[in-house]
């Protein structure tokens, strides 16, 4: 089944409309999290200091909190423990097996309805933007979450420059296929996922102000385990919603497949929205165990960006669209 | 050897066997205590351990059938060691992983099958470690064996518990289920063996 869901209330192209009103939205957003998480943290990004060259720079975020006091995660904890199948499926495989991965040189293909398709080297698809660090909640559908600070670029200002067509209605995200350097992706008896590794985002979910190309977390670049170079954040959902090391945007006319719809689709929808009332089948998705604590915690609606997001699904049944 | 000595041997062996999950958690803990997420890890150790514990005392008969390997004098060890193993894991689920969160415990064994199916294989052990010692052998008499039986549905449903929980990779549960059918399967009573039974008895 296929649903198409105009960008609500807009009737030109995404490409004419959005950088002003993502800019505002996002103006507001960083200083709303800096002024809850301390000036001094997100100084760097107001000042527009966080440039590339800033990159390799070692930042101190072990004090740090996210806008609703929650404590930045360790680094340890955020690079060692890791669902990405490419690399296998226990949460230490990632780190370990992915010394071989080279993330440079590394392209990334746009294509679909945008004017600007081709293949982009990463420097110049991210070249003309600005870093930011942001410090977001990631919540697993597996009911484990982590505080983690990103670094990145507003999807939306590399989503402008590419100029897509009113008839991109999604953007699907692409992984890389590298059995060679991937072990997850060699298995042939019981594969472990179809690969390649697809994910999607509706058009307004892609240009939401929250939504951030991450380059890399910590202040220091990503590393392999973590998606690197290039992988996605969309903090209200859940975390499979992110994928990692991505060689393919693609503007689409149509609800695109992603992988873990396609592996169980009563279990894993296209939206994948955190929602404490809407259960996986097979367990709550009303607590979560932050990792680093003892007891759960309750998990929270839209992970607590409701007030950012929960407009672009007002009237949506999301028990159905889950 | 001498069969004392053989003996000796066989025993310290499977000790071995029984102990060596809490081997393989030191090990793990002193490489990096558990990693991010030590109740997860604590949680699926016990439960790992459980089910491999439930299919080595499983190969006791089988051993002894095709192999001529009469290990029966053990199994109540290996079926102990099963059983306690997990009794910790069901304690880690409700202590650690819920912190005594009944209701969302309740809620979980009544509506999650993965768990309720866990639960069930949990309980089913119960009668089974109660009823091993010598006195209840000797008071149960032929029922006994009857209800020792309930082992082979109690591994059924902790590889189905295993099966049902993973995400996506079924390789392991499908190993554990395998080898769990390979077990079973060398129970049954050969075609021949039945029918000159039935000769005789004719």
């Amino acid at each position: 089944m296929l649903i198409r869901v105009k960008n609500a209330g807009l009737d030109v192209p995404s490409s004419e409309i959005t950088p002003e009103e993502t800019y505002l939205n996002r103006r507001r957003f960083i200083a709303a999290a800096g002024a809850i998480a301390g000036g001094h943290l997100m100084a760097p990004a107001l000042g527009g200091k966080a440039g590339r060259a800033y990159a390799q720079g070692a930042q101190d975020f072990s004090d740090a909190t996210d806008e609703l006091g929650g404590e930045v995660n360790t680094y340890e904890d955020i690079t060692t423990y890791n669902n990405f199948y490419e690399f296998g499926t226990d949460k230490r495989d990632p780190s370990r097996n992915s010394g071989d991965f080279k993330p440079a040189p590394w392209t990334v293909e746009v294509n679909g309805h945008c004017a600007k398709p081709g293949t982009y080297a990463l420097e110049d698809l991210l070249a003309p933007h600005t870093e930011e660090d942001r410090i977001y909640r990631l919540r697993c559908v597996e009911a484990w979450s982590m505080v983690i600070p990103w670094r990145g670029i507003p999807l939306a200002d590399v989503i402008s420059r590419l100029e897509p067509t009113g008839s991109a209605s999604y953007v699907q995200f692409k992984t890389v296929v590298r059995p060679e350097e991937m072990p997850g992706q060699r298995r042939r008896l019981i594969p472990i996922l179809p690969w390649p590794y697809l994910e999607g985002l509706r058009m307004d979910e892609a240009m939401n102000p929250l939504t951030l190309l991450v380059t890399g977390l910590y202040g220091r670049s990503l590393l392999n385990q973590n998606g690197a170079p290039l992988r996605l954040m969309a903090p209200w959902k859940y975390g499979f919603k992110n994928v990692k090391s991505i060689v393919e945007i693609s503007f689409v006319e149509e609800m695109p497949r992603n992988t873990w719809n396609v592996q169980t689709p009563h279990e894993y929808g296209f939206y994948a929205n955190v929602n404490p009332e809407v259960d996986h089948p097979r367990w709550s998705q009303a607590r979560e165990r932050r990792i680093g604590k003892l007891l759960r915690q309750p998990t929270l609606m839209f992970n607590g960006y409701g007030d950012q997001v929960a407009h672009m699904y007002a009237g949506m049944d999301l028990a159905r669209w889950y | 050897m001498h069969p004392k000595a053989r003996a000796r041997v066989t025993s310290a062996a499977i000790w071995a066997i029984c102990l060596a999950p809490l081997l393989w958690l030191i090990l793990r803990f002193r490489e990096d205590g558990l990693g991010a997420n030590p109740i997860e890890e604590f949680t699926h150790w016990g439960g790992t351990s459980t089910l491999i514990l439930l299919l080595l005392t499983l190969t006791v008969t089988p051993l002894r059938r095709w192999g001529g390997w009469n290990l029966v004098r053990y199994r109540r060890r290996l079926g102990l060691a099963a059983f306690f193993y997990g009794l910790t894991h069901f304690m880690t689920y409700v202590a650690l992983d819920q912190f005594f969160a009944f209701e969302y415990v309740l809620e979980d064994i009544a509506e999650r099958p993965y768990i309720t199916v866990g639960f069930a294989a949990f309980v089913l052990l119960i009668p089974l470690a109660v009823t091993s010692t010598r006195g209840w052998i000797r008071r149960l008499g032929r029922r006994w064996q009857r209800l020792h039986r309930i082992v082979y549905l109690a591994a059924g449903l902790g590889v189905l518990h295993y099966l049902w929980k993973v995400k996506a990779d079924t390789l392991w549960p499908m190993v554990a289920a395998v080898v769990l059918a390979v077990l079973l399967a060398a129970r049954l009573k050969p075609k021949r063996a039945r029918r000159r039974k039935a000769r005789v008895r004719r």
